[in-house]
């Protein structure tokens, strides 16, 4: 319990950080400085908030629990990947979404794409959209609380009230603090994470006799591919790169982009964005994989004895889940700071795995900020209401969110892995055409936007119905469901859906581009007044 | 701009944006996909080269931070009207 404590005392700190942020700025909280912090951070406050705010429950849990399961494969998917797309697309979009927030007052990106596309109704489906894309993100925070929580108490405090504890503290900062108070704590997070990964390779290697011969262990054992990506094919690997693209269309990222006090603000971000990432995820990923050769510890060793009865055809169908839940890694990290860690550190080290898991908090305040602007002061309540209860909605709109958010993790039994990937990020992805069409493209319409918003929403939708209606299949084999001149078009694999044999990102985002030109061309474009506010010669 | 300067800053941005696809491309290090070999006996050297990859990317925003930086757009700050589309 003493480590369990060390996080509590954590989350006392984190909820004062908030209430600092409130005390002291509370006095000039309209809606700009409550959503967008004054749009008057600093450069530090910038990167280690962007980050932490990027930074969710897998970068540590998940990571490292996908590279128990699927060896080097995780950093070069998901993190290298990361580091050269995300600060491009912060390059390339964030400073011109900054540019027009400060010239036309944007809050929230939908306010722009009406503005820019001359429409309402069609904003209004985009905020919907991006709504429902958002909630799978914010549920993992909750999730990612209650299995951290209940791991470092030793299941003194259950699931369910780890959960709770998170969501409620969570929502308590952003209630009061508003996007001031979510980045000073986002900052604090980022500083605690990024020594985290640090301390915990540090001290597990040194307890467990160094690392040198877990690898080898690995290499002579019959896990070896697990220090290479022979098991994954090239084009799976070359099709995820386009997953990092939904950063910059997830709101709670552009609307961060809005918060920073001059543009230079983006010059040391996205310079340190790929250090920030190698620093958090290579120990992460490395401590997944060596994870593999530690069978000294007795639940690794439990893992690997499941994962090697999953392989095994002897093995009875009815067995299969319950093997699933023993052999998964998201508690990897955590087993092996129990066994190695003296349990003051553990807590230490518990509490940077905390500052991951509660990146929900710039989700939840991206919902309440989006359905403030986009739906409660665009369909007339702030000119009724006035700002101060534009603010009050937004604050509601908070608790509200997360107590839907803490019901659905409660009730969501998919890994936090495949719940993230499979929807919100294959939608957000697919969503990018429509800030290229906005800012690059100046023949772009409404209707091009409504095609790419109808398109996104049909894929994940699809897909959704689809893997809830065909059963994954045992690892390593798939069904066709749908195949046209001995060409597999559609199938179903233990890991997902794939089309054309690429995970359905490729199709979703190379859709999403074409409707957006095709339709854009076949619709009448905005007025030339509205068109030359936003490419000036 | 003289005409020189525009075909430096040509050259500039075509430099930059060949950079930005061949970096692109260097992701797919097919050359390392079944080498198990581990660098200073303890890192697979997949996982080193992609180590690798992000200090690459690192060098290479500050290359489009410092010759490429958007300069235009912070000089166009000044609060504007925008098209009055809310719903009455």
């Amino acid at each position: 319990m003493t480590a369990a404590f060390i996080v509590f005392a954590y989350l006392a700190v984190v909820l004062y950080i908030g209430i600092f942020a409130f005390r002291k700025y509370e006095r000039k909280a309209g809606p700009e400085e409550f959503f967008v912090a004054g749009r008057s951070l600093g450069p530090a406050v910038f990167l280690l908030s962007l980050f932490g705010t990027n930074m969710t429950a897998f970068t540590i849990l998940g990571s490292a629990g996908h590279a128990f399961g699927n060896g080097i494969l995780t950093f070069g998917l998901m993190a290298s990947a990361s580091a050269f797309i995300i600060p491009l697309c912060l390059f390339l979009f964030g400073t011109r979404i900054w540019s027009l927030g400060r010239r036309f007052g944007f809050i929230t990106p939908v306010q722009m794409f009406r503005d820019r596309w001359e429409c309402s109704h069609i904003g209004t489906f985009i905020f919907v959209l991006q709504a429902a894309l958002l909630v799978p993100y914010i549920i993992i925070g909750v999730m990612g609380g209650g299995t951290t929580i209940s791991a470092i108490s030793g299941g003194a405090v259950p699931y369910w009230a780890g959960g709770a504890l998170v969501a409620l503290v969570v929502m308590s900062y952003v209630f009061l603090g508003g996007m001031r108070g979510t980045a000073f704590v986002n900052a604090f997070q980022t500083v605690l994470f990024l020594s985290f990964g640090l301390a915990a390779v540090l001290f597990i290697g040194y307890r467990s006799g160094g690392f040198a011969g877990a690898m080898e262990r690995i290499a002579a054992s019959p896990d070896a591919w697990l220090l290479t990506r022979e098991r994954v094919s090239p084009w799976y690997f070359f099709a995820y790169t386009l997953i990092p693209l939904s950063t910059i269309a997830f709101p709670h990222i552009s609307i961060f982009c809005l918060t920073a006090r001059r543009m230079t603000e983006f010059k040391r971000t996205i310079i340190l964005y790929p250090l920030c990432i190698l620093a958090i995820w290579l120990p992460c990923v490395f401590l997944g994989v060596a994870a593999n050769g530690l069978r000294e510890v007795p639940a690794i060793d439990a893992k690997l004895e499941a994962r090697a009865a999953l392989a095994s055809p002897a093995t009875s169908p009815d067995d299969v889940p319950a093997l699933r839940a023993e052999a998964r890694g998201d508690d990897v990290v955590i087993v092996l700071l129990e066994h190695y860690s003296p349990l003051w550190l553990a807590g230490l080290l518990g509490a940077g795995i905390m500052a991951a898991v509660m990146a929900s908090d710039s989700q939840i305040l991206a919902m309440s900020t989006m359905f403030t602007e986009d739906v409660f002061a665009f369909y007339g309540g702030k000119e009724r209401f006035g700002e101060r209860m534009q603010v009050a909605t937004g604050r509601v709109f908070v608790v509200l969110v997360t107590a839907v958010a803490y019901a659905l993790a409660m009730r969501a039994p998919t890994s936090i892995f495949e719940l993230a990937v499979q929807y919100a990020f294959t939608g957000y992805a697919a969503l990018v055409p429509l800030l290229v069409g906005a800012l690059f493209w100046r023949r772009s319409t409404k209707w091009g936007a409504l095609a790419v918003a109808v398109w996104t929403a049909a894929v994940v939708l699809g897909i959704a119905v689809f893997q809830a209606s065909v059963p994954a299949p045992p690892s390593g084999t798939e069904i066709v469901a749908w195949s046209l001149g001995g060409v597999n078009i559609l199938t179903r694999a233990a890991t997902g859906t794939y089309i054309f044999g690429l995970m359905p990102v490729v199709t979703a985002v190379i859709g999403s581009a074409v409707l957006m030109w095709i339709v854009s061309l076949a619709t009448p474009r905005p007025t030339p007044a509205t068109v030359e506010r936003y490419f000036r010669r | 701009m003289p005409p020189s300067s525009t075909i430096v800053a040509s050259m500039r941005t075509l430099l930059l944006t060949l950079s930005v696809i061949a970096l692109y491309l260097l992701h797919q290090d097919f050359w390392f996909w079944r080498d198990g070999t581990l660098v200073f006996g303890v890192l697979p050297i997949g996982l080193f080269y992609h180590a690798a990859y992000c200090a690459a990317a690192s060098g290479l925003m500050w290359a489009l931070v410092r010759f490429a930086w958007p300069v235009g757009l912070d000089s166009e700050t000044d609060r504007q009207p925008t098209t009055d589309n809310r719903q009455p």
